[in-house]
């Protein structure tokens, strides 16, 4: 009988580990010259050194190197003032060297943590995550599978190898067994992974897309009953590319791991792989023997030094932490939590907060965010700052409608013009003939003859019956397409009928 | 022309009494003659040589500044990379590779206008000291052509010593430039760790690998020392630093004052009794000649030769992990659905010789878990210890000397199914490499029992590299005027051309 | 004596992806116990507190500065290659893991 989530929580406590590659955003690999940038044509950023020609060696990017360091000083480790490349020895064909180098017993930075906040039953609660170690390592490249049913590995009867992206720096954060996160681990993990990208962000070290494979999951995790002191078999799920992955993942772990023990059976230390389309794991193809990855310091390459001079550098050009960040914002815009937390979510807040700083009221520059243009974006299914409209555009909006030069309604035609590439608010005002109807003279025209069409209400509304002003004013809204200012529509029209 | 020295042969191209195409032809010529017996060449560039030739001639025609040595032809081992010529490292599994690249050796010869002849044979991936685990058969002694003429850089020596070519490139890892210039009657050098760049060498073991000059004369070869020295941003392990004054030192060849230290652990037991003779004969002359000899003591390296095959197959097991039929070279075994795993394993059945999958095993094991500490980390700490031996040593004396291989040419075939007994050859020029010094070795003269040459070992500190150059000049100016010529003017004639 | 049996020697052989045939194996296990007991020399000396010597040159923070550089050509990439199909490098089926 299979256990239900709550019934699984009930009887075991789950542990998490998590290592997140990122690729980082330099201009040039790893350990060679080549191009990083993403999508170019196949094999067109290759060198004697990411092809592992016979005779090439590496040399190491020093902007890798100060990104990695940034890492660490903003996830709160210790810097190594002495740490060496190691090579990875296994045989794999997207690997040309047929080893990685990475870093083993002395990666760059160690001992640190994040902590990150999510709502539980009782209220808001933070969490702790110990970072283990940060260490640089290079990208693999990419194969393509030719044959079979599926495009996957399995049944193929040959594979194309792309080595553009061989090479690329990556940084890998290991976290130290998370425990203690009960029934919440799946969003524990998500919140976690959700604030290193937010601080990867905000170093600019990375593009931290996981649409695009730039920040890359691995979720390791196990469960042990309640009264048990010894950890339970951990099983380690890759592929896992999006921040709901990532809680779906966890969570069907869990579940499939109680299964397996609450029906006597035991958990097997392999790779998963996470399915996007169904939200179960596969297991990965078994290997014969375990891996013996025969690391050794790598040769080619000398150790890194950093001066504690530039480690205090860096340090003193961190940016602000996110979650103390956020916490500003919201205390400066005086956004109610769950408020807060919509913007959060829709990942509007660096484009509110530069709309404020264009001189925006706060509550109008997030609803117009939010709302309309989030709208528009959700139907176009793109990116919020894809589409062509920029803070200053919202803020030059707010700023018309402030004014009393457009109305909300009219406003919203604006910004589907801006959008639509027409140009700033005012080209696309001045271009559409967009303007509010001002002149009383025009007003008191439709006034009046929606009063004489509707004669029957205005009667109740000259007999003091207010509430049936609304219909009427709506008829002249109608009748002036949007145009009129409702305030002044409903000012005139019961002046007009001796109100 | 082609048996004077280098030296003699560059100022008659400057004093245009011969041009570089002229000459150029003499060494083409002599290599149809004598290669045939010698099989110094695995391939001889005639066109590409005869191009760069009529490409300097045009030059000097041109009146434009040349290097000193711009014209003159040489031997290039095939470990290094050339750009669009065959480039084996001795193994069959890259026959037919063509390097889309110039090793840094390879750019600095082109661009001093040296006329690169062809690519030499060697020991498979440099493993090896008698040329005979060449992928491709093996080289003969010119002063013996039933015997060896060591190696690993056997054809280079060859080359050398059979007149083919004045100068040669070759690599010495553990010896494989200075044992084969000994038994050939040569002078050749191993240059400081880190002097000339291994960019475009094919790795062995990356940190006892180095590139460096065989030249006749101690001149010749400290001409070629300062065109292939000097740091470059290619190599992550190149000194930054100015190339020592060789050719200034093989000039001035003086040893008036200088300490000449005799390391009591490389001389007597196993050594034989004419290389024994030659060498001590050689320290009384430079005793004559004003040299103050004292004995050095180097316990440590009495485990250099252990430390060393634990070393080198370690690092050679991981470089040589890139050769695996996917991007370049050999492919076997690709055929009836067979799997990438199973053709890369077919491949290096196929492609590696006896010797090198015998180092991949030993180094594959040294690095494995559970026996990393007891082999690979032992090794590491021996290191230390013998680098400790040598700054003890270099603070008693200026250099320091020994016989460079304990014995002299030994014939084909008699070593090469009994590895130990190969491996001890070794024994004398090793600590060089482990402690990432430089060494020359020179003709000593003729062991009394079988008339071959005898090398005489020189060792200096790290960028010391112009002692080598001074003793040895010393030396050589002293051994000639005792036999009327140098020793290779006594090297048998060999047939197809005589000397 | 050390000795590496026929067994552990297939297991080194599948690590370092070499196919081997019987007397391969056979040959290699015979060899490897006088190469084991010469190079075990190392074990001989107390090494504690000996410091491990990776580089033999004491350089440190070596970089290259974040630049791009041309690449190869595709035509360079992939001149030696075995098999290509549409600019990529063309290989047998892979049984690893995906």
């Amino acid at each position: 009988m299979a256990l239900n989530y709550d019934e699984v929580i009930e009887k075991y406590n789950p542990v998490l580990g998590l290592e997140v590659h990122v690729e980082l955003n330099t201009e040039s690999k790893m350990f060679c010259s080549c191009s990083t940038v993403f999508g170019a044509e196949p094999n067109t950023q290759t060198c004697p050194v990411c092809l592992a020609l016979p005779g090439a060696l590496p040399v190491v990017n020093e902007k890798a190197i100060e990104s990695s360091i940034k890492i660490g000083l903003a996830l709160n480790c210790s810097i190594a003032p002495y740490s060496r490349f190691a090579r990875k020895n296994y045989f794999y064909p997207d690997m040309p060297k047929n080893f990685q180098i990475s870093q083993y017993d002395e990666p760059i930075c160690f001992d640190g943590y994040v902590d990150v906040e999510i709502d539980t039953d009782e209220g808001p609660k933070q969490f702790r995550i110990e970072i283990e170690r940060v260490h640089m390592e290079e990208d693999t490249g990419k194969s393509l599978h030719v044959g079979g049913a599926t495009g996957r590995i399995h049944g193929a009867d040959y594979s194309l190898l792309d080595y553009n992206r061989a090479g690329i720096p990556l940084v890998e954060i290991v976290t130290k067994i998370v425990p203690g996160t009960g029934k919440y681990a799946p969003e524990v993990a998500k919140a976690y992974v959700a604030e290193l990208r937010d601080i990867l962000r905000g170093l600019g070290v990375s593009d931290v897309k996981m649409e695009q494979g730039s920040l890359r999951c691995d979720a390791n995790v196990s469960l042990m009953l309640k009264d048990a002191t010894e950890l339970g078999t951990r099983s380690e799920t890759k592929n896992v590319n999006s921040l709901r992955s990532v809680e779906r993942a966890i969570r069907g772990e869990m579940l499939r791991h109680a299964e397996i023990l609450e029906t006597g059976g035991k958990v097997k230390q392999e790779t998963r792989h996470f399915q996007e389309d169904t939200g179960l794991t596969r297991s990965g193809r078994s290997k014969e023997q375990a891996e013996d990855y025969r690391y050794f310091p790598d040769p080619d390459l000398v150790p890194v030094k950093p001066e504690a001079a530039w480690i205090e550098t860096l340090r003193a050009q961190l940016p602000e932490r996110p979650s103390i960040r956020r916490k500003r914002l919201q205390k400066q815009w005086a956004v109610p939590d769950k408020e807060f937390a919509a913007m959060v979510n829709a990942d509007v807040l660096d484009i509110v907060e530069a709309t404020v700083l264009l001189g925006a009221d706060p509550a109008k520059a997030r609803t117009w965010w939010l709302g309309e243009v989030s709208r528009i974006a959700n139907d176009k299914s793109v990116a919020i700052d894809e589409l062509a409209i920029t803070p200053a555009h919202v803020a030059e909006l707010i700023n018309l409608v402030a004014s009393g030069e457009l109305t909300d309604k009219l406003a919203r035609q604006v910004v589907e013009g801006v959008v639509a590439g027409e140009g700033t608010p005012s080209e696309v005002v001045a271009k559409r003939g967009i303007k509010v109807v001002n002149d009383d003279g025009a007003l008191m025209a439709a006034i009046e003859k929606v009063c004489a069409a509707q004669a029957d209400t205005a009667e109740k509304v000259r007999g003091g019956h207010l509430p049936a002003a609304g219909a009427l004013i709506g008829a002249v809204m109608k009748e002036t397409a949007g145009q009129a200012d409702a305030a002044k529509v409903r000012e005139l029209l019961l002046k007009f009928l001796g109100q | 022309m082609i048996f004077k020295t280098a030296a003699e042969m560059a100022t008659s191209l400057a004093n245009k009494e011969v041009s570089s195409v002229e000459l150029t032809q003499s060494h083409l010529d002599r290599i149809t003659a004598v290669d045939g017996d010698v099989k110094a060449f695995l391939h001889v560039d005639k066109e590409g040589a005869l191009a760069q030739a009529a490409a300097v001639d045009a030059n000097r025609a041109a009146g434009k500044s040349l290097s000193p040595l711009a014209g003159i032809p040489l031997a290039l081992k095939d470990v290094l990379a050339q750009k669009g010529v065959p480039t084996t490292a001795g193994s069959k599994i890259l026959q037919g590779w063509k390097p889309p690249y110039d090793s840094t050796v390879v750019s600095k010869l082109k661009d001093a206008g040296v006329v690169i002849l062809g690519k030499t044979n060697m020991d498979e991936f440099a493993m090896g000291s008698s040329t005979e685990n060449s992928g491709y058969g093996p080289t003969f002694n010119p002063w013996d052509l039933t015997r060896t003429p060591g190696g690993s850089s056997g054809g280079s020596a060859a080359a050398v010593s059979a007149f083919e070519a004045p100068l040669a490139i070759g690599s010495d890892t553990g010896g494989s430039i200075r044992q084969p210039a000994a038994l050939t009657g040569i002078v050749g050098v191993r240059p400081t760790y880190g002097a000339v760049s291994r960019f475009g060498l094919i790795a062995y073991s990356s940190s006892l690998d180095q590139a460096g000059p065989f030249g006749r004369t101690v001149l010749d070869t400290a001409m070629l020392h300062e065109i292939i020295a000097g740091h470059d941003v290619k190599d992550a392990t190149s000194i930054n630093a100015s190339v020592p004054s060789v050719v200034a030192a093989a000039k001035s060849g003086d040893v008036k004052g200088m300490k000449i230290g005799v390391i009591k652990q490389l001389q007597g037991e196993g050594y034989q009794k004419g290389v024994q003779t030659r060498f001590t004969e050689s320290l009384d002359l430079l005793a004559s000649l004003g040299a103050e000899i004292v004995e050095v003591d180097c316990p440590s390296f009495e485990f250099a030769l252990a430390a060393y095959y634990l070393i080198a197959p370690s690092e050679c097991s991981s470089n040589l992990a890139r050769f695996d039929a996917m991007r370049y070279g050999l492919r076997t075994g690709d055929e009836g659905g067979a799997s990438a795993e199973a053709v890369m394993a077919a491949t290096r059945d196929a492609g590696f010789g006896r010797e090198v999958k015998r180092r991949i095993i030993l180094g594959t094991y040294a690095l494995s878990s559970g026996y990393y500490d007891a082999y690979y980390g032992s090794a590491q700490k021996i290191r230390t210890l013998i680098i400790e031996d040598y700054k003890k040593a270099f603070a008693a004396a200026d250099v320091l000397v020994s016989p460079t291989a304990p014995t002299t040419a030994y014939k084909i075939g008699e070593k090469v199914d009994d590895p130990m007994a190969m491996y001890l050859g070794d024994v004398a020029t090793i600590p060089v490499n482990l402690a990432g010094i430089c060494g020359m070795s020179l003709p000593a003269g003729l062991a009394d029992e079988d008339n071959l040459p005898v090398g005489f070992q020189i060792m200096a500190p790290a960028m010391q590299d112009q002692r080598l150059y001074q003793a040895g000049a010393a030396l050589e100016a002293a051994l000639s005027s005792k036999w009327g010529g140098t020793l290779i003017t006594k090297a048998p004639a060999l047939k197809g051309g005589a000397n | 004596m050390s000795t590496l049996s026929r067994d552990e020697v297939a297991k080194l052989a599948g690590l370092a992806r070499i196919e081997m045939t019987e007397e391969e194996l056979v040959e290699l296990s015979s060899q490897f116990g006088t190469i084991l007991d010469a190079v075990a020399r190392v074990q001989e000396l107390n090494l504690d507190g000996v410091k491990a010597t990776s580089h033999p040159q004491p350089l440190e923070n070596i970089a290259r500065p974040d630049v791009v550089l041309p690449s190869l050509s595709p035509a360079d990439a992939l001149s030696g290659a075995p098999a290509q199909e549409e600019q990529r490098f063309r290989v047998p089926q892979i049984l690893g893991e995906e």
